[in-house]
């Protein structure tokens, strides 16, 4: 038997910027990638989520502030408590700290400056759904674009829950921390954009190490439920 | 009734801007420290009593108006 194509959802807000990119990126690593609107109360049958990239309802208030309520929040919210997989790039990760899905919120960059370039990741966890494909320890280049990736996490964060640090800190992360999960660790936000890295025409692959993570754990969910 | 919420970065959380706004300011020749920059919002609440309306707008700073990892508020209210 072919082994079956993992549903991922990606949730495109008003805003939303890389949806697109994230569908075409999920799909060319073998993922049925599935459109879910904002507006939508209840998630199709997914076996992940994705939040992508941009700049939802104009980043008022605090970036991600306000799409935290929407009703596709709530549903992955719900998704998540239930163990589900989900992943938040960029203004995917400021919503999910936003909604208390993840912990700490992120700032204007220190530099005040909008940064748009490759960066050089170091991998602190390769035993997630998310990084089963890389290695810890090695560093993997992903682009960066942001205005607001400053992290600053709560003072009782569990240094176990950063994921990903920069190599070259881009935006003044305190701890130079690129992404971080969950206690739970079915739940992953990072700033840099691994769906803009699944080519080597774009610049790097290496994104594409942890969107294949993602999509090889949603298979094995998906197989696990069938 | 009138309320005004002052939200400003927690002491502590470094402020770019207030950083940013400061070195502006020496720039223009006045000797300042101690910037920081925040936000403003003003709206009207429907009640009539204060302690009401306080509390109303203390439950809009907690879910909304301020993220209270970075951010500390300050309420006003005007008749």
């Amino acid at each position: 038997m072919a082994s079956p194509q993992p549903r991922i959802g990606v949730v495109t807000y008003p805003g939303s910027q890389d949806d697109r990119d994230a569908l075409w990126a999920l799909g060319a690593l073998d993922a049925e990638a599935v459109p879910v609107w904002h507006e939508e109360r209840e998630l199709p049958s997914l076996d992940a989520v994705v939040l992508p990239g941009g700049f939802t309802y104009g980043d008022y208030l605090r970036c991600g502030a306000i799409a935290r309520f929407s009703p596709a929040t709530a549903a992955v919210s719900e998704f998540a408590a239930a163990g589900g997989l989900v992943l938040g790039i960029c203004n995917g990760f400021q919503i999910l700290c936003e909604a208390g899905l993840l912990p700490g919120s992120l700032l204007r960059n220190e530099s005040l400056r909008f940064v748009c370039r490759d960066v050089p990741l170091r991998v602190e966890r390769a035993d997630l759904p998310f990084t089963s494909r890389c290695e810890a320890g090695r560093t993997i280049v992903i682009p960066v674009k942001h205005g607001d990736g400053r992290y600053v996490p709560p003072p009782d964060l569990d240094p176990a829950q950063v994921v990903f640090r920069y190599r070259d800190n881009p935006n003044g992360s305190v701890d130079d921390i690129a992404g971080v999960c969950n206690e739970a660790g079915n739940v992953l936000g990072l700033m840099p954009h691994p769906e803009h890295a699944v080519d080597p025409l774009l610049g790097s692959a290496d994104g594409a190490l942890i969107l294949a993570s993602l999509v090889e754990a949603a298979r094995d969910r998906a197989l696990a439920a069938a | 009734m009138k309320a005004t919420v002052l939200v400003r970065p927690k002491t502590g959380i470094l402020d770019a801007q207030g950083e940013a706004v400061e070195r502006a300011l020496e720039h223009l020749g006045f000797a300042v420290s101690g910037a920081r920059v925040g936000k403003v919002v003003d709206l009207e609440v429907a009640a009539d009593d204060e302690a009401v309306a306080r509390e109303q707008v203390e439950r809009m700073c907690e879910q909304l108006l301020a993220n209270p990892l970075i951010e500390s508020y300050e309420i006003e209210l005007h008749g």
